[in-house]
């Protein structure tokens, strides 16, 4: 079936009922979403469909055949970042970073809707994501600065 | 590429020094790699490797290592490659652990860096004939000619054993400078980060069927539902070990289900119902680790109790491995490659030497996790498919039911005041299994205990002071005598080993908890009461600092005390010889539900000098949200047979909703003075405010941890 991920249509050679998590990572070898749980506890997996923030690990690829998927890579690259990953980078918000990307495309789905969002709204959408490394007051403070840079302010 | 192969390439930098009679201790981790070219090596085309045998944990040691290794040899960071853990490339370092490794690694490469640029500049010193300044990787004359480190090295076979002194450059281009991270741009672009990541030509997935608990063994198994699903490869058997291989991983996971349904296990783990009182009743080695006489006058006494507690990556463990006629290679986020080679080697038949241990990231770390087993479980399966690369990786409740814990304990103080309100003398004693089952050996590996012929796990042992396990930190750093005894526990009733801080985290809840006790029996400020009894200078320093910074003592409560509202205080020295921290927070506590929030955190850090301050920073304000999540919500939770906490509902941790409004760090750099390590220092400070806070809030003291909902609503109601 054809699947869009960050702007490129992708025929991909998987049983429908595969999670989107599985075909992401094994089969377009994208690194961005990451297997935590397996059961939508923990957020790691996060990825955009649509412009709304979706766990790849319990979601399969049969209902997302006609919509947007935008994975961490889609946000840009390590030479040229984009606003949320620049504001990360600014604010050394990670440690070990392997529950970042999840969080930031929950932030990026948060701020394309309202750049402006609050920290209690930013909180409020972060919830459901868990981080080991205790870089939570870092990545709320990325998270205000992604908005600042999406608003154009440098 | 092994180390004689590398030596081969391109010129190396030689410089012949007679091996002299060993008299001096050598600078951290070079009295135990004490050749230079183990550290540093310089190629011809004047190319920089820098190898340390400490991995990156995510907690910015390569950025960290970086700093000082460029600052020394006056090139920019950029100029150098980093190359960690691995057991064909650089020095062994034993395990990435303790908050040990600015203090090893990081004092090597300074030291190394440092006496490899003087013996360049020597030498072009000598072939240009004047004195030259390091600049960029070149050699420089004051008449401007100059010469390249590279062409220095060109030609020559060095090999150094390093000098006991260094002259170390005071130049602070990058060091005392809160420099990027070098691993964060591949982490939040989608580079390849970990282990987790790595993709190799022809490499397949598998997945482990763990036992439903302990120590089960494997009855029966029909193997013919998950032999015949599609992508199947093989289905790996060795007495209670069994696993399935598969050409992708979804496969993989859909077979281990229907494999694991095909299983019929005998299960015989006796759990105990009530967990202190198994430890209490267990027979003990005492070891009495301070020994200050008791004196007469007025007592008090406490004991507290700490539950099992989980590392809880939130990635689950990964490894790659590939068996092939040479010998075995395995991609690891182990902390220790060196220990972790030797485990293998004896778990798969081969000699150490035939098996090479690389480290890659992994998700989080904070100890002994299961990083080590899945590598035990790749190299299993691997050996069961030679040539193919295997990646296994955890699911999450292999994770969370068997990964070793951080050990429940028991601990027992009572202090005799004098008229003043002083201690006079202090009692303790702490009971606790041992801190580290880490391998070694195949048996402590799990899949060494489930084969056909299991390996013994290595027998427990107490790890000595002065850094201590169960008794880390459990020596008060204040100036009153002190008895205190290590009650080690060797039985074990669930699988435990190092977690961040080990025992330290525990001791210094109770020691910090009850100084607050006495403080308020005496009727004294309770930061007052600690520096009265505080003669080091450096801890009084942090103390005063993170009392000022919070406000300590302008601080009004808005309300009476027990009104929900509170503030709390505690400090400690990680291992009385690394980092000091001191730690003041305030807590919000609601009567009717129990439920706590921090407030506002404020933390003062001295790690000697600060190579990166906020990597002190990121790693203090870390460790201050994972303390918090540990103290107020965290315990594992089993019945009489099976762990029962398996995922993140029955093992719940901090989310956003119960993280402070501010938490802040302040760093006391001290240039020129050792590292001391911080990575561990917050645990225990951290516990013991948040206990003290919730009391100034309730008026209630808990000495049972976690400080959690339940319990705070049922002590609150009563």
């Amino acid at each position: 079936m054809k699947l869009d991920v960050n702007g490129s249509v992708h025929d991909v050679d998987a049983d429908p009922a595969t999670p989107l998590l599985y075909v992401l990572r094994d089969n377009l070898s994208l690194n961005g979403a990451r297997f935590g749980c397996g059961l939508g506890q923990c957020g790691a997996c996060v990825v955009m469909a649509d412009g709304e923030a979706i766990y790849s690990c319990t979601t399969p690829i049969a209902v997302l055949e006609k919509r947007k998927i935008k994975t961490l890579e889609g946000l840009g690259t390590a030479e040229k970042p984009g606003p949320m990953q620049r504001a990360f980078i600014e604010a050394q918000a990670a440690q070990c970073g392997y529950c970042i990307p999840g969080m930031m495309m929950r932030a990026q789905a948060l701020l394309e809707k309202n750049p402006s969002a609050s920290d209690a709204e930013a909180r409020a959408a972060l919830q459901p994501h868990l981080c080991r490394c205790g870089t939570h007051t870092r990545i709320l403070h990325a998270v205000a600065r992604a908005g600042e840079l999406m608003k154009g302010k440098s | 590429m092994n180390r004689r192969q590398f030596l081969q390439t391109g010129g190396a930098l030689v410089v012949s020094f007679s091996i002299p009679a060993r008299a001096q201790k050598l600078p951290g981790a070079l009295d135990r790699s004490p050749q230079l070219d183990s550290w540093i090596r310089i190629g011809a085309d004047g190319g920089i490797t820098v190898f340390t045998g400490k991995a990156e944990l995510g907690q910015g040691v390569k950025t960290a290592l970086l700093q000082i290794a460029a600052e020394q040899l006056q090139v920019d960071m950029q100029a150098i490659k980093l190359v960690t853990a691995d057991t064909a490339l650089t020095p062994n370092e034993g395990y990435t652990a303790g908050s040990n490794s600015m203090k090893d690694s990081g004092t090597a490469i300074l030291n190394a860096a440092a006496q490899a640029r003087e013996i360049l500049l020597a030498e072009a010193s000598k072939r240009l004939g004047a004195p030259v300044t390091a600049q960029n990787g070149e050699a420089v004359t004051a008449d401007g000619r100059r010469i390249s480190y590279g062409q220095l090295v060109e030609g020559k076979l060095l090999s150094v054993r390093a000098a006991p002194e260094s002259k170390l450059s005071g130049a602070r281009r990058f060091v005392g400078k809160s420099i990027q991270r070098v691993d964060i741009p591949a982490k939040v672009t989608g580079g390849v980060a970990y282990v987790h990541d790595l993709r190799l030509p022809g490499m397949v997935h598998a997945r482990v069927v763990r036992p439903p608990s302990y120590g089960a063994e494997l009855k029966s198994v029909n193997t013919e539902a998950a032999a015949e699903m599609p992508g199947v490869i093989k289905i790996v058997r060795d007495g209670n070990f069994l696993a399935v291989v598969a050409g992708r991983e979804w496969e993989a996971v859909q077979a281990l289900r229907a494999l694991r349904a095909g299983c019929t296990w005998t299960e015989q783990a006796k759990l105990p119902r009530d967990v202190y009182a198994t430890l209490a009743a267990a027979p003990t080695q005492d070891i009495v680790i301070a020994d200050a006489p008791p004196v007469s006058g007025k007592v008090i006494e406490a004991a507290y109790t700490r539950p099992y507690q989980l590392h809880a990556a939130i990635g689950p463990s990964c490894a790659v491995a590939r068996y092939e006629s040479a010998g075995l290679t395995i991609w690891s986020h182990a902390q220790g490659m060196f220990p972790l080679r030797g485990a293998v080697a004896e778990l798969v038949g081969l000699p150490a030497e035939r098996v090479h241990c690389i480290h890659l990231e992994g998700s989080g770390c904070y100890g002994h996790n299961g990083a080590d087993d899945v590598a035990g479980d790749a190299a299993l399966i691997a050996r069961a498919l030679p040539g193919k690369p295997v990646r296994v990786q955890w699911m999450r409740e292999d994770e969370h039911a068997w990964e070793p814990y951080g050990p429940a304990m028991l601990t027992k103080v009572r202090a005799t005041l004098d008229g003043s309100g002083n201690v006079s003398a202090w009692q303790y004693e702490v009971l606790s299994n041992t801190h580290s089952t880490r391998p070694g050996k195949a048996g402590d590996l799990l899949a060494g205990r489930y084969v056909e012929k299991p390996f013994q796990p290595s027998p427990p042992r107490p790890l000595p002071q002065p850094e201590g396990g169960g008794d880390r930190n459990a020596i008060p750093l204040y100036r009153f005598p002190s008895r205190v005894t290590n009650r080690f526990i060797p039985e074990m009733p669930l699988r435990v080993s190092a977690l961040r801080g080990l025992g330290a985290y525990m001791n210094i809840f109770s020691i910090e908890s009850f100084i607050d006790e006495l403080a308020q029996a005496a009727r004294v400020d309770p930061v007052e009461y600690r520096l009265r009894q505080l003669e080091d200078p450096r801890a009084r320093e942090v103390i005063k600092l993170a009392a000022e910074r919070f406000g300590w003592n302008a601080y009004k409560k808005e309300n009476a005390p027990q009104n929900g509202h509170g503030r709390g205080f505690a400090f400690a020295r990680y291992k009385n010889l690394a980092a000091y921290v001191a730690i003041a927070m305030e807590v919000d506590v609601e009567r009717e539900t129990g439920d706590v929030r921090v407030k506002r955190v404020v933390a003062a850090v001295d790690s000697g000098e600060a190579i990166n301050p906020d990597g002190i920073k990121n790693q203090i304000e870390g460790g201050i949200l994972q303390s918090i999540s540990w103290t107020t919500f965290e315990s594992a939770m089993f019945n009489d047979t099976r762990i029962t906490s398996r995922d993140w509902s029955s093992y719940p941790i901090l989310r956003f909703s119960h993280v402070p409004t501010s938490v802040e760090a302040h760093v006391i750099d001290r240039p020129g003075e050792h590292f001391l390590g911080t990575g561990e220092a917050a645990q225990g400070p951290t516990a013991g405010a948040l206990a003290n806070a919730i009391a100034h809030a309730t008026g209630v003291r808990i000495r049972d941890l976690p400080l959690n909902r339940a319990r705070l609503k049922q002590v609150l109601a009563a």
